[in-house]
């Protein structure tokens, strides 16, 4: 079951951000000193404006770049570079062109060295999960931009990676196919189990998707406010518009300080 | 309120007046040079009638079939060479970050370069055979395969080595899974630069020195000042440069949907 898991909740973190700054060549301070720890089989939303450091957070948590100060643990590991059980969905679909659909979802455990029926059978099902059955021998030309994105998660987590790390994966997406996009994750956390970390833009998305939202502000990027999202489970569409969500939502856009008192 | 006329169902306008239309053009040219020709009264030996060129092409098909398989064959064994050596010789370039700061900007000056001008040392060095005609085309030919090659290698977008970060791919699944597949756009791109290219390093290299082949034809056919002759030589020459071309374009053009269209440069 997906959502915040009280048992645990006095537990050793899944995941540990401690004290990270992040200083880029030419004196940028892209992040400073942000601390965070990171439960089991939450999803929590980074929401903040554009420049805040979102994509260099999650970077860093991925192993793709290291912290100039501070440290990321995860389940006690200190991360110093890319993790075999870690999933990473991008802005972009970022699919090959040069490779089928399935090719595509199958490019993380054929790297490993581990394509196998398993592994085959483990992307059909998750290309049946996402509705892309039958586009399995296509070719990315041939999908729409919300038929590649979802090949895409596909993708991220065709290993059953333990932490997948999201960002902005459907910031390019219509409205529409962005709220089915949200269901079909809704969907997915109750079947993987796994803890995400999701960028984004959106205060909305951030609300229907997050069980807890980061705000963070820019120059230099922080986190400045922690909020926690206790709509319940399963989440339906239909929360969106509840009283409770719209308070979250005022709350985390005065926390951005786009909506005022 | 809707007056737009309905489409038309079965013959395809434009599709039809794009191959009508360069047919016309093409024959008007062709009706210019004719009454052009007559209304100048220029003799056969400074410029042929059309027709007059049509009929050496009649007399001497044979003669021009078999110049023209000669000057073929050292075209495209020289494009095919280029290949050979260019594309292991791109992949060390850019594979290596010492070569690659050694060489790649070499290789881009040398594009600046009129390399035919070295068709006369490469008969003083390979004699007047095949081999310095095919020396010829094969340097022409080989640096676009190689410079192109190699900018598609340094160029690979920078999504997608995220993505072989992130799944931990060694430098050989690196090469051969991202970084080749995604230069490939590039490598179709030099190739057919380089085909063009190379036709023009054969018939140099004939026309420097060689007794056979489609440029040695219009060496004889201008000094026997038998220009219709020399014409069909050059209608060969355009057919074997348009075809070969054509060849390549269409490969290239069957890989796109895999690979993608280079960015012009
Ligand atoms: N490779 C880099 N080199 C230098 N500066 C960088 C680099 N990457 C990011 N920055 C800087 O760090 C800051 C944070 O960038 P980052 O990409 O993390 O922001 P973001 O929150 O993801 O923004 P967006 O929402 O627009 O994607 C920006 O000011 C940016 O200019
Ligand atoms: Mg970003």
């Amino acid at each position: 079951m997906a959502g915040p898991d009280k048992g645990r909740m006095a537990e050793q973190p899944f995941g540990r951000i401690e004290a990270v700054t992040k200083t880029y060549p030419g004196g940028i301070v892209a992040l400073e000193r942000v601390d965070y720890d990171l439960r089991a089989g939450e999803l929590v939303a980074l929401l903040g404006p554009s420049g805040c450091g979102k994509t260099t957070l999650l970077r860093m948590m991925a192993g793709l770049t290291r912290p100039s100060a501070g440290r990321i643990s995860i389940r006690g590991k200190i991360i110093d570079g890319p993790q075999p059980d870690f999933g990473f969905a991008f802005q972009s679909p970022n699919l090959l062109p040069w490779r089928s659909v399935l090719d595509n979802v199958l490019f993380p455990v054929e790297i490993a060295g581990r394509l196998d029926t398993r592994a085959r059978d483990r992307a059909m099902e998750l290309l049946d999960v996402v509705g892309l059955k039958g586009f399995s021998r296509l070719r990315p030309h041939q999908l729409s931009g919300g038929m590649k994105q979802r090949v895409s998660l596909c993708r991220a987590l065709v290993h059953a990676p333990s932490l997948l790390l999201m960002d902005e994966p459907f910031g390019a997406l219509d409205e529409l196919t962005r709220m089915e996009m949200h269901d079909l994750l809704h969907a997915i956390r109750q079947s993987s189990g796994a803890t995400i970390m999701f960028v984004t833009h959106s205060i909305a998305e951030a609300v229907y998707l997050a069980d807890e939202i980061l705000v963070m502000g820019p120059r230099p990027g922080r986190v400045v406010e922690r909020i926690r999202v206790e709509l319940s489970y399963p989440r339906r569409s239909a929360q969106r518009y509840s009283a409770e969500a719209r308070e979250y939502e005022r709350q985390a856009g005065a926390a951005l300080g786009v909506v005022h008192a | 309120m809707n007056a737009r006329p309905a489409p038309r169902s079965g013959w395809c306008m434009p599709k039809a007046l794009d191959i009508l239309l360069p047919l016309l053009g093409f024959c008007l040219l062709l009706a210019a040079w004719h009454f052009g020709v007559g209304w100048a009264g220029l003799p056969p030996a400074v410029l042929p009638k059309p027709l007059a060129v049509w009929g050496a092409i009649n007399t001497h098909w044979l003669l021009l079939l078999e110049e023209g398989w000669v000057t073929l064959v050292a075209s495209a064994a020289g494009f095919g060479l280029a290949f050979l050596i260019g594309v292991p010789m791109a992949v060390a370039i850019a594979g290596s970050p010492l070569l690659n700061r050694m060489f790649y900007p070499l290789l881009i000056a040398t594009q600046s370069l009129p390399k035919v001008a070295l068709a006369p040392l490469m008969l003083v060095w390979l004699g007047t055979g095949i081999e310095s005609k095919l020396a010829i085309a094969w340097l022409v030919a080989f640096f676009p395969v190689v410079v192109n090659t190699a900018t598609g290698l340094r160029t690979t977008p920078r999504e997608y080595l995220d993505l072989a970060a992130v799944t931990r791919a060694n430098g050989w699944q690196i090469f051969w899974k991202i970084r080749l597949p995604a230069a490939m756009p590039f490598v179709l791109s030099g190739a057919k630069v380089a085909i063009t290219l190379a036709v023009i390093g054969a018939v140099i290299g004939e026309f420097v020195g060689s007794s056979e082949g489609l440029g040695h034809l219009l060496l004889v056919a201008n000094s026997q000042v038998n220009t219709p002759l020399a014409f069909a030589a050059l209608v060969g020459l355009a057919v074997l440069g348009i075809g070969l071309y054509a060849a390549v374009a269409a490969v290239e053009l069957a890989l796109r949907p895999w690979f993608g269209e280079a960015p012009p440069q």
